[in-house]
């Protein structure tokens, strides 16, 4: 834990030119009074006269013009303790510190008028998603002025002229337009940037982002990253929380990695990134797929051994393609009656036992594409077909009796399953459905109890509702009954996006070891490059509908040809050694230069 | 211990009516209450409820006449326990008309045929352009007043809101992911329809129904106060309020008394009725 | 406090930012949405149309001979009648007529501002409900404004406060909004005009005799409104962009009054156009407790006397006026939720 003695409080001014060497030791080489110091902090939430913990010992400290990354999975704490920081941790909390301690203010004693001096004026905030983190009713220019008002600054016609500064500041086009416009009529990246000129308005020496980048599209991630690496150089602090180890590498001066409330591990980020000495630190680590991860488990092996593979034999084999679409095209009718082209002439061939990855950015028809080969949506053009039989083009009566062929996992599985139905009666439902459909009750039971164990879970959940599951444990039961029928082929959409990153990791495990023992084939949907070049054989490469990309995973990600792919490829984060210098080699110190609105899409 | 907390983070609203639970047992104990009224009136009335005592005439409520008595000098009090089964049998026959008309309009208006179902949705829309208390009066004005014009004209004043409300649920569960599962699993659309669909649709029905018995015998007590219903010899509540309604400034208490016990009923039920539904999206949420 | 807290920690870029693929941006906000107003004009008159047809169907449906019914409604007494006074009527009401021509010349009148002849009292129907139509309304929408300045207050001031203070506003919502009118207006009269004296006993026009019954209408429909927006109210208090206001420095109620309280009416907007409908009906209780005139008394002596011109054509007149409040509260729904515009 970065510690630092206490010293007497020289005012910290900011000073860009003396951080641009941040240290590995701050405590004993840099003279700097901590702009920060939290020691020893303790947060609970009390419900009906219990106190439940969920902060536990935390300390660290941040001097000016350094980031501090605070990195942990859902439930970890990090969230909680960052609002501590400003004081709304929330009406039934209970804060205990030895030390919080904001550039010599005690924060355990400060009056609830005194904490709104303090927000937005010494310290700013940053939301994820701006969609709903900026009220969204309002034109974001009115909440980047009142961020104005509420601190007394300037006349009205002064903070409407200020609004429109920081709108350009932060690298907006055309801010004097995009201010009277709402958020829902920005683009994701735009919005963004509009949260962060309304948490900068008022030149806070301490920003705190939670989770700035999480909802936003990997290329628009980048930018974003870039303007909060350009905050940083002006000498702005920041604390910078994050699930996602690789977000944080590239900006972070000290990660702190939470679990449970706690921390497990804290040093600078070269440290905790290349040699870390907590275990689970090297597990959040392990389990980011990607490029180097292919072929190789994400998560320890399991210790339960798991049941023989079925010994049923597959169905026989058809030669050919399990999956084939040519020239598929959807169109919407959009907003207005203008209509839009969702899937533009995608074609693609799936093997059998091979995986097939579709990634885009959100809008890119990679979903729509999915539905389409589900035969849930009709395609206005072009047809698939399924196991060589006619599949998109007959009628839903004729294709019933192929649909036990081909399963779908979501990315939202809660909502797949009836909420009056136990996991048992999903499960036997599918059973049911097999082409040699199990007779018999206990039979039927007897093989759901064997689907569970196929995906790692216990039948203590049989009788339990998927309510009452836990994220990683409904995916499982998802994909038990995805397997129920014994498909070819399983279409997962986003199926791991919204799962903790070590969850992920033994779900992605988990589809890998049944793609080995069963020989199923994967069509693969996503937005994350990592899993998907993890995970498949052939990649395509979607961007408005259209396939711009398409080849090996290798090929596509390591020597990507179309410009989008590279742009793609270039914008993810990884979690290659920091270094020491936040800047990119050649890239533009601040955020001035920013190609900002050159690769924003208008509002659509 | 420095409380650092601010009121920002809330409890949503349904847990708190969920979390008093000696709400519902008040709320079924007084319905109980009224259970036996109706069944054995002579058990709980502490007088004869048709004996008139002129003597005793707009008597206020008192230890002996717990709710007073009426221009005649009967006790009140036994002739709300007396009226009680009519009041009821009013309300629960109501909330049946009501929402077998709902039940169907609903679900043709959501999974008949295109053209069907555009023309019974306006044909909801059409009834719910009328307030409740107006469609049931141009009712009871074509077949006029009675007991029985009571329950089907509230019957029928009701039922446009029920209809939509089974309409959106139908709607809902149609659109759900569930069922796009099932299709996925190569169900056929009868077999939805009959084993998530309708099941999942129709849950809220009995938290609908609880609510619903508690408005409609408001809404016949309504029709009685206007002289529109069951005429005033009769016990009926709402025939006891059009009675008291003369003697307003002598005997106010031949009003209120029975309104009370109307709105302590139709509070009762609504009660019941929150509960149920706020078990059932726990289940669901 | 360190002076950094100016302007100058962000400087404008030294060229300027190259601008949006579209400056059109904007074009979505500014302009009036016809098109929904249209679609809902459409809605409208079909609605219309449906009630000017039940009106006709609730006139043919009384059982018997109509020609004697109206005879009798007349003199209020059930006689057998000469074909030659049955004649008479007949060709005053058009009976000897087709159900089909009937039903056309019904529509063409109402489209024309005739809604028929009473039955009783052989006077035009508008002219009727025109007398009287205008207390009722002042009623209404005095009755509306009055609910929504209690319903925005009480919640206001309640909701979100911790589990105790907002559960008996919760209870109270529910309470309130079952409460019959009836009921809750003998309470008022008994309690503030017999015995406190401070507003008339029968309230006739006066403006002074305006506000029990209007107090009355609105404080059912404050709960009823008040439970919609108590839980868009909480839950509007836990969104993100509230948390972000709070993290600028907002205060508890600035955050309430600036940010939550136009969400957390949205769903309370949406009611308000059936409000008035339930609201008019609710007049007719009343104005026969406070004795107040208006539409009340002409309606149920009509329903009493199975005068149905009378009844049909209040029940259009409402619907009318139904439907309008509808068009209404949409516009106000998009001034107040512009996100609406573009969908």
């Amino acid at each position: 834990m970065t510690t630092e003695t206490a010293r007497t409080a020289a005012t910290a001014q900011p000073a860009p030119t003396t951080q641009t060497t941040p240290t590995t030791q701050p405590a004993s080489t840099n003279p700097a009074t901590p702009l920060l110091r939290v020691e020893h902090l303790h947060v609970g939430f009390t419900r009906g006269g219990e106190t439940r913990p969920v902060v536990n010992d935390v300390s660290f400290s941040l001097r000016a013009g350094e980031c501090l990354a605070i990195v942990g999975e859902s439930g970890s704490g990090k969230s909680v303790t960052a609002r501590t920081i400003v004081g709304l941790t929330g009406a039934n909390a209970v804060v205990d510190a030895e030390t919080l301690e904001l550039d010599g203010i005690n924060l355990t004693t400060v009056s609830e008028k005194a904490w709104r001096s303090i927000r937005g004026r010494r310290v700013g905030f940053i939301l994820q998603d701006a969609l709903v983190s900026l009220d969204p009713l309002r034109p974001v220019g009115k909440e980047i002025e009142e961020a104005l008002a509420l601190h007394g600054w300037g006349s009205r016609a002064a903070r409407k002229r200020k609004v429109v500064d920081l709108l350009e500041s932060v690298g907006v086009p055309n801010p004097a337009v995009r201010a009277r416009q709402r958020p829902d009529e920005l683009s994701g990246g735009l919005r963004q940037r509009a949260l962060i000129a309304s948490a900068l308005a008022l030149g806070p020496e301490l920003v705190i982002a939670d989770e700035p980048t999480t909802a936003l599209d990997v290329t628009v991630q980048a930018q974003v990253l870039d303007l909060i690496a350009g905050m940083k150089e002006r000498g702005v602090s920041v604390i910078l929380i994050s699930h996602d180890l690789s977000v944080v590498a590239r900006l972070a001066d000290h990660i702190l990695v939470m679990k449970g409330g706690s921390v497990v591990e804290s040093g600078s980020a070269h440290q905790v990134l290349t040699a870390p000495t907590h275990q689970y630190t090297q597990a959040l680590i392990d389990a980011v797929p990607g490029g180097h991860t292919r072929g190789e488990r994400l998560g320890p092996a399991l210790d339960a051994s798991l049941p023989a593979p079925d010994t049923r034999a597959p169905l026989a084999p058809s030669d050919g393609p399990v999956l084939e679409a040519r020239d598929l095209v959807k169109r919407f009718r959009g907003p207005g009656g203008a209509q839009s082209t969702a899937v533009d002439h995608v074609s693609f061939t799936l093997d059998r036992g091979t995986t097939l990855g579709i990634v885009g950015e959100s809008g890119s028809g990679k979903s729509t594409t999915a539905r389409i080969a589900l035969a849930l949506t009709s395609a206005d053009e072009g047809w698939a077909k399924l196991l060589g039989q006619e599949w998109t083009s007959v009628t839903e009566s004729r294709r019933r009796h192929l649909r036990n062929r081909i399963a779908v996992v979501y990315q939202d599985p809660l909502s797949s399953f009836d909420p009056r139905w136990t996991v048992e009666r999903i499960l036997v439902d599918a059973v049911a459905q097999a082409d040699r459909p199990t007779t018999g009750a206990a039979a039927r039971s007897e093989r759901a109890r064997d689907l569970l164990r196929q995906v790692g879970l216990s039948e203590q959940v049989l009788s339990r509702l998927p309510l009452k599951l836990s994220g990683g444990q409904r995916q499982r039961v998802a994909i038990a009954r995805a397997l129920a029928t014994e498909p070819s082929i399983i279409v997962l959409d986003e199926a791991v996006s919204a799962l903790d990153v070590s969850v992920q990791a033994q779900i992605l495990d988990l589809l890998v070891e049944l793609q080995d023992r069963i020989g199923l084939s994967y069509l693969f949907i996503s937005h994350d490059l990592g899993v998907i070049h993890h995970m498949s054989d052939t990649v395509l490469v979607m961007k408005d509908g259209r396939v711009v990309e398409r080849g090996t995973a290798d090929d596509v990600f390591l020597r990507p040809r179309h410009p989008y792919t590279q742009e793609l490829v270039r914008s993810l984060p990884t979690l290659e050694d920091p270094g020491a210098s936040t800047a990119r080699p050649g890239g533009p110190s601040a955020v001035d230069t920013l190609p900002a609105g050159a690769a924003e899409a208008a509002p659509r | 211990m420095t409380a650092l907390g601010q009121p920002l983070l809330t409890k949503p609203v349904s847990a708190k009516l969920a979390a008093t639970p000696w709400g519902f047992f008040l709320a079924i104990a007084v319905l109980l209450f009224f259970v036996v009224a109706a069944v054995f009136p002579a058990a709980l009335a502490t007088h004869d409820p048709y004996a008139m005592n002129f003597a005793n005439a707009l008597h206020p409520p008192s230890f002996e006449f717990w709710f007073g008595t009426d221009e005649s000098g009967r006790d009140l009090y036994s002739r709300v326990i007396y009226g009680t089964r009519e009041s009821l049998l009013i309300g629960v026959g109501a909330t049946a008309v009501s929402l077998s008309l709902a039940l169907v309009l609903g679900s043709l208006a959501a999974l008949a045929g295109r053209f069907a179902s555009a023309a019974v949705n306006r044909i909801i829309e059409v009834l719910f352009a009328f307030p409740t208390l107006l469609l049931a009066l141009l009712l009871v004005a074509v077949i006029g007043p009675s007991a029985m014009s009571q329950v089907v004209a509230v019957g029928v004043g009701t039922a446009p809101g029920y209809a939509r409300i089974i309409r959106g649920q139908i709607l809902k569960a149609k659109d759900s992911g569930y069922v796009e599962a099932a299709v996925a699993l190569g169900h056929p659309r009868a077999w939805i329809l009959r084993n998530h669909v309708l099941p999942n649709a129709l849950r809220p029905l009995v938290a609908i129904f609880a609510l619903s018995v508690g408005q409609s015998i408001v809404w016949a007590s309504s029709l009685s106060f206007l002289g529109l219903g069951v005429a005033p010899p009769s016990p009926e509540w709402g025939a006891l309020l059009d009675a008291g309604k003369q003697y307003i400034t002598q005997a106010g208490w031949l009003t209120v008394l029975p309104g009370l016990v109307i709105v302590v009923l139709a509070l009762a039920a609504t009660t019941l009725g929150k509960h149920i539904q706020n078990i059932l999206e726990k289940d669901e949420k | 406090m360190t002076p950094t807290s100016s302007s100058d920690t962000l400087t404008p870029p030294a060229a300027p930012a190259p601008s949006g693929p579209a400056g059109g941006g904007a074009r979505a906000s500014r302009r009036f949405p016809w098109r929904l107003i249209a679609g809902k004009l459409v809605g409208a008159v079909v609605v219309l149309w449906g009630a000017a047809t039940a009106a006709f169907l609730a006139q043919t449906a009384l059982p018997g001979d109509r020609a004697t019914i109206i005879l009798n409604i007349r003199a209020g007494q059930a006689i057998e009648r000469t074909p030659a006074e049955l004649a008479a009527i007949n060709q005053e009401y058009g009976l000897q007529n087709p159900l089909l021509v009937q039903y056309l010349e019904y529509l063409r009148g109402i489209v024309t501002g005739d809604l028929g002849t009473s039955y009783q009292q052989h006077r035009p129907v508008a002219a009727i409900i025109g007398e009287q139509m205008w207390p009722t309304i002042v009623l209404t929408l005095t009755a509306i404004a009055l609910a929504w300045v209690i319903m925005v207050v009480w919640v206001t001031l309640t909701a979100g406060r911790g589990t105790k203070v907002s559960s008996v506003g919760a209870v109270l919502d529910t309470a309130v909004a079952g409460l019959p009118h009836y009921w809750l207006g003998i309470i008022l009269l008994l309690v503030f005009a017999l015995t406190l004296g401070w507003f008339p006993v029968i309230s006739g026009t006066s403006p002074n005799g305006l506000f029990l019954p209007a107090l009355t209408l609105a404080i059912p429909l404050a709960g009823f409104m008040g439970q919609a927006t108590r839980a868009e109210f909480e839950r509007s208090l836990d969104q993100p962009f509230v948390i972000t206001a709070r993290m600028r420095g907002m205060g508890d109620w600035g955050v309430r009054l600036k940010h939550v309280l136009r969400h957390s009416v949205l769903p309370a907007v949406t009611l308000s156009g059936w409000a008035l409908g339930a609201t008019i009906s609710g007049a007719v209780i009343v104005e026969s407790i406070f004795t107040r005139s208006g539409i009340g008394s002409v309606l149920v002596t009509a329903v009493n006397t199975q005068d149905l011109p009378v009844v049909t054509g209040i029940v259009i007149l409402i619907a009318a006026l139904y439907v309008v409040a509808n068009i209404l509260v949409d516009i106000a729904y998009v001034i107040i939720d512009p996100r609406l515009k573009k969908s």
